[in-house]
């Protein structure tokens, strides 16, 4: 575990960079985030995906597969890899504050 | 890690059970997760995950599977019970193996074959069938789920694999 100061706020990151508590999150870290995964900025699409993803996350207690970010979430997977290219459930996971998917799907 | 990442990878399914087609999406599918890029070619009896007649309807089969203890503790039984192929010749046995089969999948979040195959193909990998075995069994083009993007030959194949390994299952 290291920490990591992002958008002033100092908060504990595993070593690939993810929040280890997904309740340091704050909106002001995701650019920050996002940035570290090469995603320049956030447009209303990709905050669509993050909010989507931490609502979920604390409805159900885990973070959401792609496949429910489709069907429940209402994001087409197209869409999705064109807002977080090469690896989106991890990237916007990451950007999300949430930490690293864990599943095969 | 000092290991070069894998950058690409094509996928031969030359299988057509349920049990046979699913590694061949879970791999391409997590690839693409993953940032990789990746093909999955469907040849022979493979073929059956991409017809459009059969991709709701694909089985496991419970004859001559000897692997089929693993499903036993679905049925609440010891896990190193055997299935008994006589059993599994019986009508409905194997469509009833592979409902319970498909449940457990949707249980895990894994879609069915014919969702998946539009997850995939919407996450820019590569989805192809393979012409020879397609003039085998006599199956147009268009009898193939629209994901299918080309109808290509070994060789072709080989272009679409170049600089990444090749997984056959």
């Amino acid at each position: 575990m290291a920490e990591l100061t992002i958008a002033g706020k100092t908060v504990e990151v595993t070593e690939d960079g993810f929040l280890v508590n997904p309740d340091d999150w704050t909106k002001e870290m995701a650019p920050e985030l996002a940035k570290t995964e090469g995603i320049e900025e956030l447009n209303e699409m990709h905050w669509k995906v993050i909010d989507f993803m931490r609502a979920d996350y604390k409805e159900k207690g885990q973070i959401p597969t792609i496949r429910r970010m489709k069907n429940a979430g209402g994001i087409p997977i197209k869409e999705l890899y064109n807002l977080f290219p090469q690896g989106p459930a991890k990237k916007a996971a990451k950007a999300a504050g949430l930490g690293k998917p864990q599943g095969c799907i | 890690m000092s290991e070069e990442p894998i950058k690409k990878v094509s996928i031969i399914c030359a299988k057509g059970g349920l049990d046979e087609i699913y590694p061949s999406l879970i791999m391409a599918n997590g690839a693409r997760m993953d940032g990789i890029e990746a093909n999955i070619f469907f040849t022979f009896f493979g073929l059956n995950a991409v017809l459009k007649k059969m991709v709701k309807n694909l089985t496991l089969s419970t004859v001559g599977n000897s692997a089929l203890n693993l499903a036993m503790p679905m049925l609440k039984m010891p896990i190193t019970m055997p299935f008994p192929t006589l059993l599994g010749a019986i009508p409905g046995v194997s469509n009833f193996a592979s409902w319970l089969m498909k449940r457990e999948m949707e249980k895990l979040d894994v879609p069915p074959v014919d969702e998946f195959l539009e997850m995939i193909s919407d996450t820019g990998a590569g989805i192809y069938a393979c012409k020879l075995a397609m003039d085998m069994f006599k199956v147009e083009k268009d009898d193939l789920v629209d994901e299918v993007e080309e109808v290509l030959t070994v060789g072709q194949f080989y272009e679409k694999a170049a600089g990444g390994p090749i997984i056959f299952t």
